[in-house]
């Protein structure tokens, strides 16, 4: 299986139990899980070919102008993670199956569930560095969504919007980071990237690239001074906070740091940064776990702690130290996930996280006590669990290193070997309370399968560690260091001073275990730095600096925030007009001709009465009517009769639809602004009608600076799309993809105005309508005979119009949107002449089924070109010889036009339709109160 | 020739500019209106002013004008219908549901719920 399709299948399950809404907990599990052990299935097939040392690549183009290829490929570091990812994420989902309750959201969780697995999947497999960093910033968004699953509470959310915080900011460093090693590589491909060490290292861009994405790395594996988010994080759903906080998300940093590692390791500023950070972590994680009376948060503080472990690790630079990262990588991950797990079902059993109100479990759950015991063992670091092969390492690595890190690593050892201790001794041992909130009970065997099985490979790889892990740890850190690298790992090294530092480490937390109470008190009497209230504080400052700016500039008056950006705009016109590059006014000017000049009076007249007599509405809206034809009438003077036909067209509808409007909108504006604010508007106007009418005249007076590429439109019109009028060809086939965006755009704009009225006329709006007294005085004869007879003779003549419009559209003016108008135009004239009930007895087709058949002609005639082996939208015509008349030209562009027609009657006509509604619905208590009452003789 | 067109142009700007920043829905959907027109003029000039050659191919002619600023233009016009369209109805369901056809947020709206 080609490692696209592996970083495809989580993506493809993420949708299953979104569109199975109301799934059962059992229907969605099985579904992801499935999709999730496929893709676990695909990443074992190619173990074989990755411990040989291959590259096992996808690479598809996409942009490869900017450097964008969807590249993916997988290597041993690849395969460790992957496995991490999608083994650990098979268990979580049946630990979810039976961890979530009735009440909640099955199929949501399963989705997001599934959507950060693919982005985790797409972050470890991915060999290009922009592909990564969308990848990335996925895992953000769908960690935001898991750790606030819990909608309801507080906490969750809170929890949610800082870990999104402060992992989207380290996110956005990341990706200046990223981008300014591509250019220094000259490569965006990683596999480029990290053969290009000294390039790299010697170029003056290398330490901000390091600064920032070691920024992004350790926002997302919560390193000191970042690691106040992933605890907050923990009012997540357990499932959540054993995949994403302890096997996986946190650990997308830490692959970072090894993934770049060829690159970026090794130099000063490397060893400097990222061994303190991972030891000072260490520490401080380790250190505060031991004092927290959460269980979830201990297991946070002590994931912290772990991390920064393994940061440090990586951060030594050498061989051997990456060598016991990818190790414990492993280990962690297993005992970690395990021991969430284990915190999970107590949670579920005790109703209750508080590790002062449990104790004496030993007892009433010896399975989870075994399991968690065996798993916190591991963690403190004593044989002959895989904690202790890592650890070991781990010391052996810091006591060579340079100053106190062998010190200091000890001593965060000692806190590690306490809290672990303190958690199986606080839980499970002491005498059994009789308080709990409810009576504890091991759980079934859905929630103790998936920890079983990571304990059971916390044991064999402690035992057998070169057997069970060593042929994936030896190939990521060959992957890591980009060397053939061959570990041997044993639990027994004879006695170095790693095992004594490790002796002291056991007895210095057995010592503290004992000594806690007091410590505890002595914590106590400290000062307490609250990360969560500094980092309130910041986000607080921010959110009143931008809404002091916001206020500032946009009062709630869309005039003032209009003006603003109107003035902003001229600025930014005159100044790239000034920096620009315009050639001299060379192109000569068309004579005056006394037609253009009427036509030009006549505008200017048209406009300025409308602008002096804008309040009165309805001679406003006639008005606009008469600069809308002039426009038109522009059109056809200067050689554009498609545009022509369709502003004429237009202009009628939207005349027809603001005058329906208009019916319940007062008549007359009136004057409610002082003289000062009309006069700085008309200043603004000025400006804008100056900048636009100016650049306008620019661009006439210059010929094309650049040759254009309408030449090419012109003289391929015919050969290749079949037609002789170049302005529809260039619609349905040269820019038939933008043309299929716009129909849509269209229909989503009518389906919107449907959305409105449907709101109106259901919400407090309706009483308001049906209550509105008309401010007009009617027409006698709301339904003139006249009229509708004249409309009703006249249809079946416009509608072969529309049709003949259509039809030559491809060759002489007119097409799809056109005939569409004309056809909506006649449609329209019933509805005034005979009225809205009247016409909608008569026509039984739904203008909605109109839109979404149009769009579905015009995309199924794109997709035809698929089945010729041709890109989407490509067309092809030929010609059918019948005897007696000319040959007849069909083209897959009709299809395509046919399209557009419905697409525009549909939206034409649901628009206008929707307004219709209203106006049936306006009045409706008057004309019931009137129907009821006796009409007097004398005005019947 | 080239001068009336751009002054037109520049008038339908400056009125719909004008008409835009007044305080009441029907008036800026005539202001946006003229906006469409003008800009749709903008665009369709691009291609140069050209009389009498119409982008459509016949036997023996071999001058065309730009075909392509008219292409966009044409969907433009259709677009900027549904555009008025949208902005019609939320007009007056504004006003509908308000009772007046001010645009600007009214005051209690803008201090926010906690005001």
């Amino acid at each position: 299986m080609t490692p696209a399709l592996i970083v495809a299948l989580p993506f493809l399950g993420a949708a299953l139990p979104g569109l199975m809404v109301r799934t059962s907990r059992n229907a969605a599990a099985i579904a992801c899980g499935s999709f999730t052990l496929l893709a676990l299935l695909g990443l074992i097939v190619n173990i074989p070919a990755v411990l040989a040392g291959e590259v096992v690549a996808t690479r598809i183009p996409w942009m490869s102008q900017i450097g964008l290829d969807a590249d993916f490929m997988l290597d041993g570091l690849g395969l460790l993670f992957g496995i991490l990812i999608l083994g650990i994420g098979l268990l979580i989902i049946l630990y979810a199956r039976f961890y979530l309750s009735q009440q909640d959201a099955a199929g949501p969780f399963f989705t997001y569930l599934m959507l950060f697995q693919g982005a985790m999947t797409g972050i470890v497999l991915s060999d290009n560095i922009l592909m990564l960093l969308v990848f990335w910033e996925l895992t953000s968004l769908s960690s935001f969504l898991l750790i606030g699953f819990w909608k309801h509470l507080p906490e969750g959310r809170q929890g949610a919007r800082m870990a999104l915080n402060v992992t989207a900011m380290g996110g956005l460093a990341m990706i200046a980071g990223c981008l300014l090693l591509g250019q220094v590589a000259g490569s965006y491909r990683l596999s480029d990237i990290i053969a290009q060490r000294e390039a790299i290292q010697s170029s003056a861009l290398y330490l901000p690239a390091l600064l920032l994405i070691l920024l992004g790395a350790f926002t997302k594996s919560a390193q000191f001074p970042f690691h106040f988010w992933l605890p907050r994080a923990m009012a997540a759903p357990t499932p959540v906070s054993a995949y994403l906080h302890s096997a996986t998300m946190v650990k997308a940093g830490i692959f970072l740091m090894a993934r770049l590692w060829p690159a970026l390791a090794g130099t000063p500023e490397w060893f400097g940064i990222v061994a303190t950070v991972g030891l000072v972590t260490m520490l401080i994680g380790g250190a505060i776990a031991l004092f927290q009376d959460d269980l979830k948060g201990l297991l946070a503080y002590s994931t912290v702690s772990h991390l920064g472990l393994i940061t440090m690790l990586l951060g030594f630079g050498t061989e051997a130290a990456a060598t016991a990262a990818m190790f414990h990588i492993v280990a962690h991950a297993s005992f970690k996930a395990a021991l969430f797990m284990g915190a999970g079902i107590i949670d579920h059993a005790a109703h209750t996280r508080s590790i002062r109100r449990l104790g004496g479990l030993r007892t009433l759950m010896p399975l989870t006590f075994g399991l968690v015991l065996i798993a916190s063992l591991s963690m403190a670091g004593i044989p002959p669990f895989n904690g202790f092969l890592s650890k070991e390492m781990m010391l052996e690595q810091a006591a060579s290193a340079a100053g106190l890190f062998g010190a200091v690593a000890t001593l965060a050892s000692v806190f590690s070997v306490a809290y672990s201790l303190r958690l199986v001794a606080h839980v499970f041992l002491g005498p059994v309370r009789h308080d709990y909130p409810t009576a504890p009970h091991d759980p079934g065997a859905g929630l103790w399968l998936g920890p079983a099985l990571l304990v059971a490979v916390v044991i064999l790889s402690g035992l057998f560690p070169n057997a069970t892990l060593g042929w994936i740890v030896t190939a990521a850190a060959s992957a890591v260091t980009a060397q053939a690298l061959h570990p041997h790992f044993a639990l027994w090294h004879g006695v170095n001073p790693a095992l004594l530092m490790s002796a002291l480490a056991v007895a210095g937390g057995a010592a503290l275990l004992v000594l806690w109470q007091p410590a505890d008190r002595l914590r106590q009497a400290l000062p307490h730095i609250d990360a969560k209230a500094m980092f309130d504080a910041i986000v607080g400052a921010a959110e009143r600096l931008a809404a002091a700016f916001t206020d500032g500039f946009s009062n709630g008056s869309m005039s003032r925030a209009l003006a603003a950006q109107l003035l902003l705009a001229l600025i930014c016109g005159l100044a790239a007009w000034h920096s620009g590059l315009a050639g001299p006014a060379a192109r000569p000017m068309l004579p005056v001709t006394p037609v253009a000049l009427v036509g030009w009076v006549m505008m200017l007249v048209g406009i300025g009465t409308l602008v002096a007599l804008h309040r009165r509405r309805i001679l406003a809206l006639v008005l606009v009517g008469i600069v809308g034809l002039i426009v038109s009438v522009t059109f056809v003077y200067f050689s554009a009769p498609d545009l022509a036909l369709t502003q004429i067209s237009v202009e009628v509808v939207t005349v027809i639809l603001l005058l329906l409007a208009l019916n319940f909108l007062p008549k007359r504006t009136v004057l409610d602004t002082s003289d000062l604010k009309r006069g700085s508007d008309a200043f603004v106007a000025a400006l804008a009608g100056l900048g636009v009418g100016g650049l306008a005249f620019a661009i006439m007076r210059r010929d094309f600076a650049f040759p254009s590429i309408s030449g090419y439109m012109v003289e391929n019109s015919y050969k290749l799309g079949g037609g002789d009028n170049v302005v529809n060809v260039i619609l349905v086939d040269f820019r038939g993809y933008d043309t299929y965006g716009e129909i849509t755009v269209l229909g989503i704009a009518a389906l919107t105005i449907f959305a409105l009225t449907e709101t109106l006329l259901g919400g407090r709006g309706a009483h308001r309508l049906h209550q509105w007294v008309r401010d007009m005085r009617r027409a006698g004869d709301r339904h003139p005979l006249m009229l509708g007879v004249a409309t009703r003779a006249l249809l079946p003549l416009t509608l072969v119009v529309g049709l003949y419009i259509f039809l030559r559209g491809h060759n002489a003016p007119g097409g799809g949107f056109v005939a569409g108008l004309i056809v909506s135009v006649a449609l329209v004239m019933h509805y005034m002449a005979s009225g809205f009930a009247w016409a909608m007895q008569r026509q039984s087709i739904p203008y909605h089924a109109l839109i979404a058949l149009g769009v579905l002609a015009a995309g199924v005639t794109g997709a035809g070109a698929w089945f010729a082996g041709q890109p989407f939208l490509t067309s092809a015509f030929g010609y059918v010889h019948l005897p007696g008349i000319e040959p007849i030209e069909l083209a897959t562009a009709m299809g395509f036009d046919t399209g557009v027609f419905l697409c525009v009657v549909g939206a034409v006509m649901l628009a206008l339709n929707s307004l219709s509604r209203i106006a049936r619905e306006a009045g409706r208590d008057h004309a019931a109160a009137d129907a009821a009452a006796p009409i007097p003789a004398t005005q019947a | 020739m080239e001068f009336l067109i751009a002054s037109a142009i520049g008038s339908l700007t400056a009125a719909g500019v004008y008409l835009s920043l007044r305080k009441r829905s029907f008036a800026v959907v005539l202001g946006m209106t003229l906006l469409t027109y003008a800009t749709n003029l903008f665009l369709f000039v691009t291609g140069r002013l050209v009389i009498d050659q119409p982008p459509v191919l016949r036997e023996g002619v071999t001058a065309y004008t730009d075909p392509l600023p008219q292409a966009l233009v044409l969907t433009a016009i259709v677009i900027s219908f549904g555009m008025t369209a949208v902005v019609v109805m939320m007009a007056l369901g504004s006003f509908i549901e308000g009772g007046d056809d001010r645009i600007d947020l009214p005051r209690r709206d803008r201090e926010g719920p906690g005001a």
